[in-house]
């Protein structure tokens, strides 16, 4: 058991295991988001009161959904090099979070368009609202203090314990609307509870999700591998992969 | 540095668990001011300032919606099945307005104890259904808004027994 977390701290073994996994992660995400966004978008019904924008749901959730995952596995990362001081996890946080970022203005910006047609509203200081636009600042937070030390343990030390700290916001993004009065509505979504609609809308979007998180693993994948290249650029084994070895 | 691994867990655990008391304090105290709306019962109970703009949120009334046959005026009551606050307002109604809906209304609440509304916005909720659904329930009898209700209803009531 340690001697295989060891090894996946290790950023040579990472980068060979890696390498088989990714193609697979792509695959899957390309398929899933493929079958899942043509079936939710065009074949999927309508909804009885909000019509065709209820659509927006099918791209909405499933980003709403990374954008706090992504943060939780970059604190968990940032955790895992503060304590055990593995690099490699480092690696993996930093890479990261621009997707988090991203992910994050997506559901932001999918939520506000979405905001038009049936609340009558692009924005509302509403708990939900407001949480998750602090959620995309601290991304924002995370990634300028990476940039912003000469040093790069040091920015690396600084990004993680925000990272972490800023994990408290995640239960209140998601208990927001229960515990205060908001316009956003309670989770559509949940994995342990019946679904709120019927399955042909349902399955489409459980297909979004597992499609967008496999896109997350992939990308990650892949970041990572051109990120342990750059740091371990002056590594024996990165020279002789690149063919400038000796 | 086994010693100064623990260590530093201990540290970061530390932190962690400050800042969330910190942050769960401050949104304890700011509570009333993270809603986003009064719902009648508060304005009923004078919580809401009068003549200031605030907003008020909970169900349009079954059969309180009276439009103004000349102009965009329209009147309705919202309710949350305990207290009602009647809304004098001008303007385009979102798509999603109808009785039995759930509302946020901005506006000014008045010294007589209607609001006076500048915006209305709609709520929805997360049950969705195809129309075929909404048109079945309709048919055994259920209009989908009785069907929000009942649920309104069976939550509360589970709100209540808790």
């Amino acid at each position: 058991m340690w001697a295989f977390i060891h090894k996946l701290g290790s950023p040579k073994w990472f980068y060979a295991i890696s390498e088989r996994l990714m193609p697979w992660f792509w695959v899957a995400a390309v398929a899933l988001i493929l079958i899942g966004g043509v079936w939710g978008l065009a074949f999927a019904p309508a909804d009885y009161q909000q019509g065709n924008s209820f659509r927006i749901i099918y791209v909405h959730v499933p980003a709403a959904f990374l954008a706090q995952s992504i943060f939780v596995a970059m604190a968990a990362a940032g955790f895992v090099f503060m304590v055990w001081k593995i690099k490699l996890a480092d690696m993996a946080a930093a890479v990261m979070a621009p997707l988090g970022a991203g992910m994050t203005f997506v559901a932001l910006f999918s939520g506000a368009v979405w905001g038009v047609p049936t609340w009558g509203t692009w924005w509302q200081w509403d708990a939900r609202l407001t949480s998750m636009l602090i959620l995309f600042f601290l991304y924002v937070g995370v990634i300028a203090l990476r940039g912003a030390f000469a040093s790069r343990d040091s920015a690396s030390r600084a990004a993680s314990v925000l990272a972490m700290v800023g994990v408290i916001n995640i239960p209140i993004i998601k208990y927001s609307v229960e515990w205060w009065y908001t316009l956003h509505q309670p989770a559509t979504f949940s994995v342990t509870s019946r679904p709120a609609m019927p399955m042909e809308m349902w399955l489409p979007l459980l297909l979004m999700v597992l499609g967008f998180y496999s896109f997350f693993i992939a990308v990650t994948l892949m970041r990572t591998r051109s990120e342990i290249l750059r740091r371990e650029s002056s590594k024996r084994w990165v020279r002789e992969l690149v063919g400038e070895g000796p | 540095m086994r010693a100064k691994r623990k260590q530093k867990l201990f540290v970061i655990l530390g932190l962690v668990t400050l800042a969330a008391i910190a942050v769960g304090l401050t949104l304890y105290a700011l509570r009333s001011n993270i809603n986003l709306f009064f719902s009648p019962v508060q304005i009923a109970g004078g919580e809401a300032p009068v003549e200031r703009q605030i907003r008020a949120g909970g169900m349009v009334k079954e059969g309180s919606v009276a439009r103004d046959p000349d102009s965009l005026d329209v009147e309705f009551v919202v309710t949350d099945y305990v207290e009602d606050v009647s809304v004098r307002y001008s303007g385009i109604l979102p798509d999603l307005f109808r009785e039995g809906q759930g509302v946020v209304v901005v506006g000014r609440l008045q010294p007589e104890g209607w609001l006076r509304a500048d915006q209305v916005l709609a709520k929805h909720d997360e049950n969705y259904m195809p129309p075929e659904v909404a048109q079945a329930l309709e048919e055994a009898g259920y209009s989908p808004e009785d069907y929000q209700a009942q649920a309104a209803e069976v939550a509360e009531r589970l709100d209540a027994e808790d």
